[in-house]
């Protein structure tokens, strides 16, 4: 096996195809979130025994080891925790330089996923984000995050 | 010492191929020219050999290495998950095994063709990773986080946030351990030191990470021979007493994919590990005379300064700065040059520099070595190791 990369995306260059993307690898705990994407619903998963909020998601709280949950579905706000402004390798369907940022969302879980539609180095940890989503194909979706305005 | 392994066992012989960029042979063929180097090391044969320890991620069956090696039987074999984590771990188990009267000689190895084969650079789902492996990491997958070198950019960016510092503590790192790599006539960078404005000047990989902060691809074999300190005795090489072995996880747990604790910025499954070792030996950081440190990535290697104790939180970039990992610093580190530096074993290379300090046998040796810390994959569950002078 060799390393599999696009070429590094050229000045008005195509965008990349989302469609190219790597699936993620989904399990029988975790394909109702997965899915729940596609209908644009970014959820959290909520243990209904104590009523923890928990991301990733799974099977049992690891607080009161309730096997019962629900779910809330986000607001799609959040900050900037952590950030990656990748450039090497490239991965198929994705545009470089790529950020990729580790989401605080309101609701007080975490959640990776990019920031877009702005110039890399305008991204801080803490900068407020709003999430729209990205329709890959009829199969996929997935939320990225825009800078917000902050209020002066 | 209070009970357990403590200076029960020894590592007696260390072996290993060259390091290249393409070994041009089989990872099995590299596996068992390494083994034997080690056996021969210390006058032991594939017979003598009873147990197999190391890493999943190595494509090289416990069996295989066996049938061709012409080991008659095995008592003991374990292989440990997540990639560089696993190698002090196998010498851990190793380490039990003989302790327990598993086995009387057991093996650690690990062998890859890493640079002209399955690029550890590259996508994790290029790399032989289990599945379970693959569905942890799932959510990275549609936001294009799916590299080492990018899991370890999310703990930089915030590590570098949280305590005001700059990318000039990672770029001393790799200085450092380069100039112990260009007097290594093993190292893939021998008489190419660097400097830290080589650094700043090097290629973007995943911001706030840079070329020069990832450690080398490599492909080579390094093999350990584990036995008891007693058979050590009558053995022809000095010993490296196993002072202390331990693994270590800290929940929430990821797999370079920690990014759901409370603080991201810290590495608690390698201060897990250090409170058991020095808990299991009696030695605390003051007592350490030098250090193996795994170099995948250099903010890495701060992180684990910290929690072993060598320095206090968000101090390792004043540390660095300050000597204190050169060869006549307070805690010469990576000797070899590391794996930024030599070679990318999965850190096998710097145990086996481990036992070459405390033989005398280093390239950039230093005197007075009576107690090493040794660390496995950090940011990933751990593993470390105190090997000391009989």
């Amino acid at each position: 096996m060799g390393v599999t990369t696009t070429g590094t995306a050229s000045p008005g260059a195509a965008p990349a195809d989302p469609a190219l993307r790597a699936r993620p690898q989904q399990t029988r705990d975790t394909v109702w979130w997965f899915d729940a994407l596609r209908e644009h619903r970014l959820l959290i998963q909520r243990c209904t025994g104590c009523g923890r909020l928990r991301h990733p998601v799974g099977p049992m709280c690891p607080a009161c080891r309730s096997l019962d949950w629900d779910t809330v579905e986000a607001s799609g706000r959040g900050s900037v925790h952590a950030f990656v402004v990748s450039h090497h390798p490239q991965l198929p369907g994705f545009d470089y330089p790529l950020v990729t940022a580790l989401v605080d969302l309101e609701e007080g879980t975490r959640l990776l996923a990019n920031v877009v539609g702005c110039d890399p180095s305008e991204v801080r940890i803490g900068s407020a984000l709003r999430m729209e989503w990205l329709d890959i194909d009829a199969e996929r979706a997935f939320p990225q995050f825009r800078l917000a305005a902050v209020p002066a | 010492m209070n009970g357990g392994i403590g200076d029960r066992t020894a590592i007696v012989g260390i072996g290993a191929t060259e390091f290249s960029k393409d070994s041009g042979r089989s990872e099995l063929r590299l596996a068992v020219e390494c083994i034997k180097a080690a056996l021969d090391d210390c006058g032991l044969t594939p017979a003598d050999v009873t147990g197999l320890a190391g890493f999943s991620m190595d494509t090289n069956l416990e069996i295989e290495v066996a049938n061709n090696l012409g080991i008659p039987e095995l008592t003991f074999f374990s292989r440990i998950e997540y990639g560089g984590g696993a190698g002090c771990g196998g010498v851990a188990q190793a380490a039990l095994a003989v302790a327990g009267g598993a086995a009387d000689v057991v093996v650690c190895y690990r062998a890859l063709n890493e640079r002209s084969g399955h690029r550890f650079g590259a996508d994790i789902s290029l790399q032989p990773v289990s599945g379970p492996m693959m569905a942890l990491m799932a959510y990275g997958a549609p936001c294009g986080l799916m590299t080492a070198g990018q899991f370890a950019a999310m703990y930089a960016s915030r590590y570098l946030h949280q305590y005001g510092r700059t990318t000039d503590d990672f770029g001393r790192v790799s200085v450092t351990f380069r100039e112990h790599a260009a007097n290594n006539p093993n190292a893939f960078f021998r008489d190419k030191p660097i400097t830290l404005d080589d650094h700043r000047n090097s290629r973007l990989i995943a911001e706030p990470l840079r070329m020069l902060d990832c450690c080398q691809e490599s492909d080579g074999g390094v093999a350990l021979v584990i036995t008891s300190a007693e058979r050590a005795r009558e053995m022809p090489r000095r010993p490296a007493l196993i002072r202390a072995a331990a693994q270590g996880a800290a929940t929430p747990q990821g797999a370079m994919t920690s990014f759901y604790r409370d603080d991201i910025a810290t590495l608690p499954e390698s201060g897990v590990v250090a409170r058991k070792l020095y808990g299991s030996s009696g030695l605390g950081p003051k007592d350490i005379d030098a250090a193996i440190i795994y170099d995948h990535f250099t903010p890495y290697v701060l992180g684990q300064l910290e929690e072993f104790g060598f320095c206090g939180r968000g101090e390792a970039g004043d540390f660095v700065a300050d000597g204190h990992l050169g060869l006549g610093g307070s805690l010469p580190t990576n000797t070899n040059g590391g794996q930024l530096g030599e070679a990318y074993i999965h850190g096998m290379n710097g145990i086996a520099e481990a036992v070459r300090l405390l033989r005398g046998e280093s390239c950039n040796q230093v005197a007075d070595i009576a107690n090493i810390v040794v660390t496995s994959g950090a940011a990933v569950p751990t593993s470390g190791l105190i090997l000391a002078a009989p």
